[in-house]
């Protein structure tokens, strides 16, 4: 009982992540009917970004949770910065482009950030400083948590909270909505469409970013190709949760740790990565709008 | 049927065999000898591929500082091929080397897979091929050109086995293996195989995948089997991170492991969580011989790190194809001179290769930075085997053991 | 009997070649000449399904392995037995060989196309980037279920599949792959499948039966990606799961886009182009890569339509000026 409780943690921790991660998806589609597949590599981006800001202010030295937090911000502000970049450059010139067209165009940028970082980082994997010392808080009947953990939990849940604030209740949240319905609606109601996507990328890149840097903190190794699969998993837990839904999100994220490590656990490791793709079909085929999603019928 | 398509397909034929015949001029090249060299440098193996480079060049420095980087009076050149990590780009790097290089050595591949796709090409084309690292035992089977430096699965899988049960006096005992890697399972099946012939039972055995990040539902699940050791049979870039993970989970039991430990990565990914446990290799860092050491600080003077298995694995492949060479220039000066670039294509050339083949294959006692080097009938390096314990955060000698 | 003669020289002229060019293209081009063959068999099948039907499958690569992996293990129990016993009986090995490489391909591509049927089915209530996300991931499935299954290597790989693949039949498979996408192209089937492409809802609003056009059109695709794998696993000799990764189909993908969805010339030329650029660019190989995603990024914003569109690259059209009407699919 304690080994499934055990389980369940550790799915809920790394469900955290890819709910993170699946926001930005979940955005940028909602905004832009695009699959992001460079989203996985901002994600690695954003923990790569976190190491050189954390040797830059000598971080590794004095470790300390406010230092932590430095490397945090900095990522998740500098990655934005990257998000905004690649959607000036490489995805407003397809956004009237044929869909297939711009998936390519993201494919592109994803093979370009991973094989940059290659070039750039090197392809050994880098050690990230442990900011956070770990330590094991445990939690009854056997089951542990790590502080580190804990913290990549609350730090996801506070950021997934203050997305749906500024979403729900604040003026561009609420054009970020209008955006997602309907472009020209939109633009005839004096949003700036351009604008508010910009935007989307951006903080859909900071919260990938800030996944990253909190994975890093937790399992200290990270490498150019560490975002694929990452990626991937998190789009299907978008898919999951209800596309361009962000509460859809996090509880598509939560399921999809959840059931990995489940599945891992119980069933064979090496299906690990199938079992993403065995929860899209099943659910497509069950419930094609998600969980939280409304079926919208196509208009003609 | 019609088939309005025939000139699309005739004249896309044509144009291919214009664009190729246009380019097949044989080469006649220049007074030198050429050495191929393929692995990763892009792909996600690309550490690994790139290490066997390093190595590599730090042979070649040294003969060019030693010999102005000649042998027998010839200029040696290496040239060094990506394979993007996939069998079919080694083929056609390998491919490329031969026909187009002329290259009369072809050192590679880390990956037995990478190795088992271009080996038929070498065996067939009589160029001998010198794995540094590539473990299957099918490798060298497929014909008595190619080589490897390193010890195959069954003696390392056996190796930790025996230490485990006569060093450590362990009976239960858990694996977790890189179901990615073909060097990982290999490792673990002729571990599992020897432990249990020894008396030994294996009480879990989970896997995971190069790449993962987390390991925690494959370490619960080992953690309640309460195993004495975990033998963890991957490379560094993973075996740190699961120690550490090991470690939060409470599991205190040491981790066991193979040759792909070996960097410097290791400890400053693991930690402190690596401490109590063992692996072997085929170096120890703490050796004194000069020659190891002078290694390892060439090394890290001309790329900045310190070397990892692979690295020491091909910068001995290297020299002990330098070292045959200049057998052969002593021993038979015109058979030697085949070698050059200029003779490429001759029957000459071919038995030159053929006799360097032979030498190669007569490599006895060479000592290599990884060890005595000894070619076996099967091309299989016999070498002892050394067992590094890791202690306050550093690595230790332990023991040796002898195949 | 006029009919024929077309096949016939095609099939002249491919043993011709097979005999000459052996001896006089070096092995490094000839194998690059082989490997090119094998992209454009992968890259016409696709075009079939993304170019003609519209829809976005980007699993391509697990077909290539299901056929691969399906039609060596054939050769490595049967064929190779089938073979031995014919040339026992006085028929030459070349023929044997052939006969056996076109059993192990022609269930290789069946095998194939029934996992194409199995992709198909679920995903066709499913639109554009969601059916893209589930052939992706049904290409990831098979190629995880291949790591595990141990008797046919899993990741250790599986060597000794016998080499009877060669110029010949390599580029025979070609000539038919490019044959059945032009007939189908021209025929009412092919009309339906563009229809789709067009506009899925008015064409189902009209009576085409889209569901069922999609699947042909996916077990078709299917099939020939799964022989094409059967080519290389007979080239090659060697099997790994990692030579049938997502970046396999990504690489198709940018074959049929760089070449016009929809052209079948264009797939042929693209995957030409495609395949000896990273030879090409050998000497930057580290920047490869790099220079690869650029390309792909560039081509995307400039020339979404690839190099020919729907166009089809046509001696009648460069020959004598064509109505338009004739040449548009």
């Amino acid at each position: 009982m304690s080994e499934f409780l055990q389980q369940l943690v550790n799915g809920v921790t790394w469900g955290s992540v890819y709910a993170l991660i699946a926001l930005g998806y979940t955005m940028v589609y909602g905004i832009l009917r695009l699959i992001n597949f460079a989203h996985g590599d901002i994600y690695m981006l954003g923990a790569f970004i976190g190491l050189y800001v954390s040797r830059f202010i000598r971080a590794g030295e004095n470790p300390s949770p406010v230092k932590a937090l430095v490397v945090l911000l900095a990522s998740m502000l500098l990655s934005a910065l990257v998000g905004m970049v690649i959607e000036r450059f490489a995805y407003k010139p397809v956004r009237k482009s044929p869909r297939l067209s711009a998936l390519i165009t993201a494919i592109g940028v994803s093979l370009l950030l991973e094989n940059g970082g290659v070039l750039l980082f090197g392809a050994d994997p880098r050690f990230f400083p442990q900011l956070i010392p770990s330590r094991n808080i445990p939690l009854g009947l056997g089951v542990v948590l790590s502080n580190q953990q804990l913290i990549v939990l609350v730090v996801s849940l506070a950021l997934m909270f203050l997305l749906r604030l500024f979403v729900t209740y604040t003026r561009t949240g609420k054009a970020m909505q209008a955006v997602s319905h309907n472009h020209t609606a939109a633009a005839l109601m004096g949003i700036s469409v351009d604008r508010i996507i910009t935007l989307t990328f951006m903080i859909g890149s900071s919260l990938a970013a800030a996944a990253g840097v909190l994975v890093a903190l937790q399992s200290p190794k990270i490498e150019p190709y560490m975002g694929i699969m990452p990626g991937l998993k998190a789009f299907v837990a978008a898919v999951l949760g209800g596309i361009g839904n962000i509460p859809g999100a996090v509880v598509g994220g939560l399921v999809m740790g959840v059931a990995e490590v489940l599945v891992t656990g119980y069933l064979s490791p090496t299906y690990r990565d199938a079992i993403a793709f065995v929860l899209l079909i099943v659910i497509l085929l069950v419930r094609p709008a998600g969980i939280f999603g409304k079926a919208v019928a196509e208009k003609v | 049927m019609k088939f309005r398509s025939m000139p699309a397909v005739l004249a896309s034929l044509a144009l291919v065999a214009m664009g190729l015949l246009a380019g097949c001029s044989s080469s006649g090249g220049k007074s030198e000898i050429v050495i191929g060299e393929y692995g990763s440098l892009t792909g996600s193996d690309a550490t690994f591929g790139q290490s066997t480079k390093m190595g590599v060049e730090l042979a070649l420095a040294e003969l060019t500082a030693k010999q102005g980087g000649k042998i027998g009076g010839l200029p040696v050149r290496v040239v060094s091929e990506d394979d993007q990590g996939k069998p079919e780009e080694a083929a056609n790097a390998v491919q490329k080397l031969l026909n187009q290089d002329q290259v009369v050595t072809v050192i590679g591949e880390v990956a037995s897979s990478r190795s088992l796709a271009a080996a038929p090409i070498c065996q067939q084309a009589g160029v001998p091929m010198v794995s540094p690292s590539s473990t299957n035992p099918r490798v060298t089977e497929v014909g008595d050109y190619i080589f490897r430096m390193c010890f195959i699965d069954p003696f390392q899988g056996t190796v930790m086995a025996k230490f485990a049960l006569t060093n450590l006096a362990l009976k239960k005992v858990a694996i977790l293996k890189d179901i990615k890697s073909d060097y990982s399972v290999g490792l673990a099946q002729f571990f599992t195989d020897a432990f249990r012939a020894g008396g030994g039972e294996i009480v879990a055995e989970q896997a995971y995948q190069a790449g993962d990040q987390d390991f925690s539902s494959q370490l619960t699940a080992i953690k309640a089997r309460n195993p004495e050791a975990i033998f963890v049979p991957g490379y560094y870039t993973e075996v740190g991170l699961i120690a550490r993970k090991a470690r939060e989970l409470g599991l205190t039991a040491p981790l066991l492991g193979g040759d792909g430990w070996e960097s410097e990565q290791l400890l400053a990914i693991g930690g402190e969580a690596l401490n109590g446990s063992y692996y072997s290799n085929h170096f120890a860092v703490d050796n004194p011989d000069p020659r190891l050491q002078g290694f390892l600080q060439k090394f890290k003077a001309k790329f900045g790190k310190e070397p990892d298995a692979i690295a020491g694995l091909a910068y001995d492949a290297a020299n002990v194809t330098f070292a045959c060479m200049e057998k052969m220039a002593a021993e038979d000066a015109p058979r030697f001179n085949a070698l050059s670039a200029t003779h490429a294509g001759t029957p000459e050339r071919k038995a030159a290769c053929a006799k360097l083949r032979d030498l190669i294959a007569a490599t006895q006692g060479y000592e290599g930075v990884t060890g005595n080097i000894t070619l076996d009938e099967h091309r299989n390096a016999t070498k002892p085997a050394v067992v590094l314990e890791i202690k306050g955060g550093k690595k230790v000698y332990n023991t040796t053991i002898k195949p | 009997m006029k009919r024929l003669l077309g096949p016939l020289v095609v099939l002249v002229v491919l043993v011709v070649l097979n005999s000459g060019l052996e001896r006089v293209l070096n092995p490094y081009f000839f194998q690059v000449l082989i490997l090119v063959g094998i992209n454009i068999i992968l890259a016409v099948s696709l075009n079939l399904v993304n170019g003609f039907t519209g829809q976005f499958s980007i699993g391509h690569a697990g077909f290539m392995a299901a056929g691969a992996y399906g039609s060596a293990m054939f050769s490595l129990t049967v064929g190779q037995r089938m073979v031995n016993a014919l040339v026992a009986g006085h028929v030459p090995a070349a023929a044997a060989e052939g006969a056996a490489l076109l059993l192990a391909l022609v269930l290789g591509g069946l095998l194939a196309a029934v996992f194409g049927y199995l992709v198909g089915l679920p995903s066709l209530r499913l639109r554009g980037d969601y059916l893209a996300i589930v052939t992706l991931g049904f290409g990831e499935i098979i190629r995880v279920l291949i790591l595990n299954i141990d008797v046919i290597g899993g990741p250790r790989g599986l060597p000794g599949i016998p080499k009877w693949a060669n110029f010949f039949w390599v580029f025979l498979v070609v000539a038919v792959v490019i044959a059945v996408s032009r007939n189908l192209a021209h025929s009412t089937h092919g009309r339906a499948l563009f229809a789709i492409r067009d506009d899925e809802i008015a064409a189902e609003a009209l009576g085409v039966d889209t569901t069922r056009y999609k699947i042909v059109a996916f077990v078709i695709g299917a099939f020939f990606a799964g022989v094409a794998g059967g080519l290389f696993a007979h080239y090659l000799c060697y099997l790994n799961p990692n030579s049938f990764t997502f970046l396999k189909s990504i690489e198709i993908i940018a074959m049929v886009v760089l070449g016009g969805m929809g052209s079948v010339s264009g797939s042929v030329l693209a995957a030409i182009v495609l395949t000896l650029s990273p030879e090409l660019l050998r000497p930057v190989k580290e920047y490869r890569m790099v220079i690869y995603a650029l390309m792909l990024i560039v081509l995307m914003i400039t020339r979404p339509q690839g190099l020919l569109g729907t166009r089809e690259l046509s001696l009648d059209r460069m020959l004598r000026r064509r109505r338009p009407a004739e040449t548009r699919a």
